[in-house]
């Protein structure tokens, strides 16, 4: 294992990095809120979060966007922690889908 | 007076441990090997890489700021020769150069 996916410092033919100003999405803002929220409440560490990121598949970690990875590992660890099951996490989001329909 | 961290001090030089294990660490892939200098003594903090598993962090690491000269990092670097790079780094990912 040379380098971890998450670990892209200095390779070369990134290409310039973009400066500009963007807006973020209400979902990008309640991720972050529900991420200090379980760090408020003691339930995970920035660097367990961080190892989260490191350990997904590659290929899988790649196609997600920053928040969307802060949201996959968000449902990691509260499953690791047994707060919260696989099963329960998919059927929520299969309810919502079927109120809101599938983004 | 606050009691020393750390066995390195302000203008020692130092080479990044060149160790590849799995696991969480926070030195980055392109830093290790390199050799720099102890710029700032940063203190002690609960280890990331015991945390990383839901561990305790203890015993706390000594960490520094690590300067290097861009040239020394990349193999090809021709911007100016006085550029330099910083890195916080654990004490347990260098040794003495």
């Amino acid at each position: 294992m040379p380098r971890g996916h998450h670990d892209l410092g200095g390779t070369p033919g990134g290409g310039p990095i973009d400066r500009s100003e963007h807006q973020l999405e209400d979902w990008e803002i309640l991720a972050d809120a529900v991420n200090q929220a379980l760090g408020a409440k003691g339930i995970r560490r920035t660097d367990e979060l961080r190892r989260i990121r490191e350990e997904m598949d590659a290929e899988h970690y790649r196609s997600m966007s920053y928040y969307e990875r802060w949201i996959a590992s968000a449902e990691t660890i509260l499953i690791e922690k047994k707060i919260l099951t696989r099963e329960e996490i998919d059927r929520k989001v299969a309810e919502f889908e079927k109120r809101w329909g599938n983004p | 007076m606050k009691e020393a961290v750390g066995k390195y001090r302000p203008g020692d030089r130092v080479r990044v441990r060149m160790e590849d294990r799995p696991g969480h660490i926070r030195t980055p892939f392109y830093i290790r090997g390199k050799t720099g200098w102890v710029e700032r003594v940063h203190g002690e903090f609960l280890n990331p890489e015991s945390l990383a598993y839901g561990r305790d962090g203890l015993p706390k690491r000594p960490l520094y700021l690590i300067g290097f000269h861009q040239a020394e990092v990349w193999g090809e670097y021709s911007a100016s020769g006085r550029d330099k790079l910083y890195v916080d780094i654990y004490e347990h990912w260098l040794n003495p150069a």
